[in-house]
């Protein structure tokens, strides 16, 4: 593409990957969650592509760091949840609620402003929802191009 | 004359379909309502979540979001299994 179009998504980048990184971390407060921002930040590495070729694009997004992060968000999902036997507890059990740790502030049923560090476990699922389907999705994009480049389109 | 015969009777169907759903179906009045209730009342304290969209996909429907999970771990491998490096002796199928 041209100077233009890559100048823009060079500035456009890093906001898109904060705005991303917003929606997943806010996901027990605010509308979204780590499905949702996973796909934001997505959307940045598919900008990227657009504008450079797939030879610069190679370098920078490596499909092994990418596989790994994807690998690494379905088995920290697995194993959060899995975290909860070791308090006796049943799969899936939200055992960080409440707990004054981690996530563990207590949330009063109501209208009430919100605070970050609550949630239980819920953030840390969302965070590694998040990483997977931001591997996930940029790796799709990588793959279908790496097939076309190899067809010679 | 045949494309538009075709066109005619499927938006007869699709509007007698919608019309039957809004006139059987009154919005906002469902006829269960145990369930939300309950999540709207105790799902707060329980998971600590003001989002209750998030506290029922983490937290309540928890496996739910484990098969979405795995279903797109599955899906970006059969892409790479798709797009792969063909090996030395490996060729493409034609037709």
């Amino acid at each position: 593409m041209s100077r233009i179009v890559r100048t823009a998504a060079d500035i456009i980048y890093p906001f898109i990957l904060i705005f991303g990184l917003y929606v997943v971390a806010h996901g027990h407060l605010t509308p979204g969650g780590g499905f949702q921002g996973g796909a934001v930040i997505a959307t940045g590495g598919a900008l990227v592509i657009v504008a450079y070729s797939y030879a610069e694009v190679r370098e920078w997004l490596s499909k092994n760091v990418l596989m790994g992060q994807e690998v690494i968000g379905l088995v920290g999902f697995i194993g959060v949840a899995l975290i909860a036997f070791a308090f006796g507890q049943v799969f899936f059990f939200n055992y960080l609620n409440a707990s004054g740790s981690l996530f563990g502030i207590p949330v009063p049923y109501g209208i009430n402003a919100g605070e970050l560090n609550t949630g239980g476990f819920v953030p840390l699922m969302n965070f590694s929802v998040g990483c997977e389907v931001w591997g996930g999705l940029t790796l799709v994009i990588l793959y279908m191009l790496s097939g076309l480049e190899k067809e010679g389109c | 004359m045949k494309k538009m015969i075709v066109l005619f009777t499927s938006l007869l169907i699709l509007s007698a379909f919608l019309g039957v759903m809004a006139l059987t179906f009154t919005f906002g009045a469902p006829k269960m309502t145990d369930m939300d209730d309950y999540f709207l009342r105790f799902g707060q304290e329980q998971t600590g979540t003001n989002n209750q969209c998030t506290s029922v996909t983490f937290d309540f429907r928890g496996f739910d979001t484990l098969g979405e999970s795995t279903v797109l771990f599955c899906a970006v491998i059969g892409v790479a299994l798709i797009f792969r490096k063909m090996q030395a002796g490996e060729e493409y199928e034609d037709e």
